[in-house]
């Protein structure tokens, strides 16, 4: 099996100087169509269901969504409601969208509490490599910036939603550099630009391939030196509302100790991110452990209507060799530098740099109609040349460019600057979620979505580099209406009417739901088929030593 | 119930080898990262994981691997078990003391380093911290050239730091040498760089209303007009 990959893998380098000089013309708009319909997960009729209940009966969902929005609360219709916090403004999540939110409120006077699943800062937006789009350039504007994520998202974006994305994307970025953010300058000291697919300009913010990290790092310290209170390990299990339905607080889990907290709040901002954790269609995802939708349920059982719910994101060059990182991104940044995708054949089959829901396309066709590579565990990818970026740009660059990806791959022995590497598309993004307005407000009073949780804005398709840039825009907006709202402050009645009024709904339409969500965290865990823990202590102590010097 | 697809077993091969989760072995197969052995093992991991990318930190392990006496660090979600390796997570909740500072507060900000952590200058020059750091980093020199006002320097060697916080109980001065660097990139970032000219020109333009007539224009646009406007030809 390896010969079939080496023998591939010696064409890629073989037709390098061939593959340089081609051009690939981008799609026409009627075969991008053709091409996503035909093999884009999204139009796999079987795997969708249609809602029964809820603002949203009638639409078609995948399975894993329809099953989370059909599932149960975890809590008893009698639980007893007296608040343990009271606050202006709660916001669930500790990514890029909650920090940003819980930032802006507090700078507005409110008093902020942010709970999060796991620690501040476990996110995706800790993970997004490729860069933050900022219309900046002399050519570019944010009108081509809004046009090109329009077509990028099939023109089913929120015009009103996108327009504020774009023209207050350069003040997001100012601010983020205010806080100490080191995006990639030129020699004048101006802000680098890269383009990313899908782009006419070139509008990608960068700090190398860490952006999310560096941006993630900055604000986490950030919410710690403003001393906004933070509980960790405690997500939402439920939102409260009053007889009106508008949303007054949450019930939290403390995931050490099991124990639930009630939480009064006069204004709620999901930012609890997307749902790649729900392996939807069976995909292997790039998100993080906790990516599990929670925001899409919460909202759900509360009345609130939800956008999109139909799309999703595969990024078209997830790992599939080694095993072990199956899934994990390989960052878009390398196609934008120039590395070639090239299917079993040693030939490039898409121009690299159409949208990712057209790439992704591209690559599985390649793979479904036998052009793809067969790794070892029975994964199927085509290549992406990352080597050729040195031979385009120069000695070097990928290892300056890429040092995250270098670091990945070298864990597992294989060089990235040398050989090129096995990709086929992850899970990715939720492109829909809980519909907003521009203020970040759901169709629920006091209940606000941000980020990646939240739907409208990027359509069909989200466009490289618009989602870290829709976590601070988003994030600031929710910030601030979630503390005006505070601001004409009254007492407000807990309860888990809602939830009585939802399990009505489910018994009504005969529903057993198949879960009790919000998920929280995946199941991976095997338990009765694991294997039991022998008696003794293992040999590894008791081996003796061979003290050799320490050579690294 | 179960996902689709299960994360405890991808990168198994054949082999069956022996690891020892927090003191006890288990036989998994070759070829699972930490994490997805414990997972395997039937360990409910709650602390100790995170992005599952190595980007975020969450899950620093110490291990040690057969015949070798050296405790490693590492992060549990990219490294794979070998045959006679033992390993737990260490979480890294270490209750060291992350400085609060407001950045535009600062009146000289190199100087103002030993006032927010004067403990980065009794570094004694042990390199633990830089052999305990999972992502290459040198540590040490890292802690030294903050202390002697090399910024710009520090925040390039930090960018890989994803603040797993391995480098702190091993310091022998207290130093938390990871929040140190935060401390000096932040402030390179937004003290000691000037704003960048063509970002400041467009947040002007925007400003001053210079896109305003245009907005109007496109946000009355039917569907259909706004498909044939967004066609790059145009």
């Amino acid at each position: 099996m390896m010969d079939v990959i080496a023998e591939s893998k010696t064409r890629v380098l073989q037709g390098r100087d061939e593959r340089r000089n081609q051009t690939i013309p981008s799609q026409s708009p009627e075969e991008r169509d053709r091409l996503v319909h035909a093999f884009h997960p999204d139009y796999k009729k079987e795997e969708y269901h249609r809602i029964r209940i809820g603002p949203n009966a009638g639409e078609r969902t995948v399975r894993e969504v329809a099953e989370l929005l059909e599932s149960d609360s975890s809590l008893p219709d009698n639980l007893d409601l007296t608040p343990q916090y009271r606050v202006d403004v709660l916001v669930v999540g500790g990514g890029g969208a909650g920090a940003t939110a819980a930032l802006t409120a507090k700078a507005q006077g409110a008093e902020v509490l942010l709970v999060t699943k796991l620690r501040l800062g476990d996110s995706n937006t800790v993970m997004a490599q490729g860069g933050m789009q900022v219309a900046i350039t002399e050519n570019d504007s944010p009108v081509t910036h809004f046009f090109d994520t329009l077509r990028g998202g099939h023109h089913k974006n929120d015009p009103k939603l996108l327009k504020v994305l774009v023209e207050e994307g350069p003040m997001a970025a100012q601010w983020l550099i205010q806080l100490g953010v080191l995006f990639d300058r030129d020699e004048n000291g101006n802000l680098k630009t890269k383009k990313g697919g899908g782009s006419t300009q070139p509008r990608l913010l960068t700090c190398s391939d860490y952006t999310g990290l560096e941006i993630m790092r900055v604000l986490k310290d950030e919410v710690l030196n403003r001393q906004i209170p933070v509980l960790e390990f405690s997500p939402v299990v439920e939102l409260l509302s009053d007889a009106d339905g508008t949303c007054t607080g949450a019930v939290l889990k403390n995931m050490d100790n099991g124990q639930l907290i009630v939480v009064a709040a006069q204004s709620v901002i999901l930012a609890t991110g997307g749902s790649g954790r729900l392996h939807i269609e069976g995909f292997p995802t790039s998100n993080h452990y906790g990516a599990t939708g929670d925001a899409l349920v919460l909202a759900y059982r509360l009345g609130a209507r939800l956008s999109h719910m139909d799309t999703f994101q595969y990024h078209p060059t997830g790992s599939v060799y080694p095993e072990q990182l199956a899934g994990a991104l390989v960052t878009e940044g390398i196609r934008s530098d120039g590395g070639h995708l090239v299917n079993q054949d040693g030939r490039r089959f898409i121009n690299e740099l159409d949208t990712r829901d057209v790439v992704a396309a591209a690559i599985i066709r390649e793979c479904a109609e036998g052009r793809g590579v067969k790794t070892p565990a029975g994964r199927v990818g085509v290549w992406l040349d990352v080597p050729m970026i040195d031979l385009l740009i120069g000695e070097g660059s990928i290892a300056k460019r890429f040092p995250a990806m270098v670091r990945q791959f070298q864990r597992y022995g294989m060089d990235i600057r040398e050989e090129p590497v096995l990709v086929y598309p992850t899970l990715h993004y939720q492109n829909g979620g809980v519909a907003i307005d521009v203020d970040g407000q759901s169709q629920v009073k006091g209940l606000f979505v941000a980020g990646e949780a939240s739907g409208g804005l990027h359509g069909r398709n989200r466009l490289m580099g618009n989602s870290l840039l829709d976590l601070i825009v988003f994030g600031k907006r929710a910030g601030v209406a979630a503390a005006q709202r505070a601001k004409e402050a009254r007492v407000r009645k807990l309860t888990l009417t809602h939830v009585t009024r939802f399990r009505g709904e489910l018994e009504k339409n005969n529903i057993k739901p198949a879960r009790v969500a919000p998920i929280i965290l995946p199941d991976y865990v095997r338990r009765e088929e694991a294997p039991p823990p022998r008696p003794s202590r293992s040999l590894i102590n008791q081996t003796p030593y061979r003290i050799s010097p320490r050579s690294d | 119930m179960t996902e689709r697809v299960n994360e405890s077993t991808i990168g198994a091969h054949g082999r069956i080898i022996t690891v020892e989760i927090m003191g006890r072995p288990y036989s998994v197969p070759e070829g699972l990262t930490m994490l997805r052995a414990m997972w395997y093992t039937g360990h409910e991991v709650v602390r100790g994981a995170g992005c599952l990318g190595g980007f975020c930190g969450a899950c620093a392990v110490t291990y040690r691997t057969r015949d070798d006496v050296r405790l490693r660090n590492g992060l549990a979600c990219q490294t794979v078990v070998v045959d006679g390796m033992s390993f737990f997570l260490n979480f890294s909740y270490y209750p060291n003391r992350k400085a609060l500072y407001d950045l535009d507060q600062l009146s000289d900000p190199k100087q103002d380093l030993f006032k927010i952590y004067p403990e980065a200058t009794l570094c004694r020059n042990c390199n633990a911290c830089t052999e305990a750091c999972p992502q290459g980093i040198d540590v040490r020199d890292g802690v030294w050239k903050s202390v002697f006002g090399d910024f710009e320097k520090v925040s390039e060697m930090f960018m890989d730091c994803v603040m797993c916080g391995q480098c702190i109980p091993v310091c022998i001065a207290d130093i938390a040498p990871n929040h140190v660097a935060l401390y000096a990139s932040r402030v390179q970032g937004a003290r000691l760089t000037l704003p960048p000219e063509n970002l400041s020109k467009r947040v002007g333009e925007i400003q001053s209303g210079k896109y305003d007539r245009e907005w109007k224009r496109i946000l009355s646009m039917s569907e259909e007009d706004l498909k044939v406007a967004s066609q790059p030809s145009k």
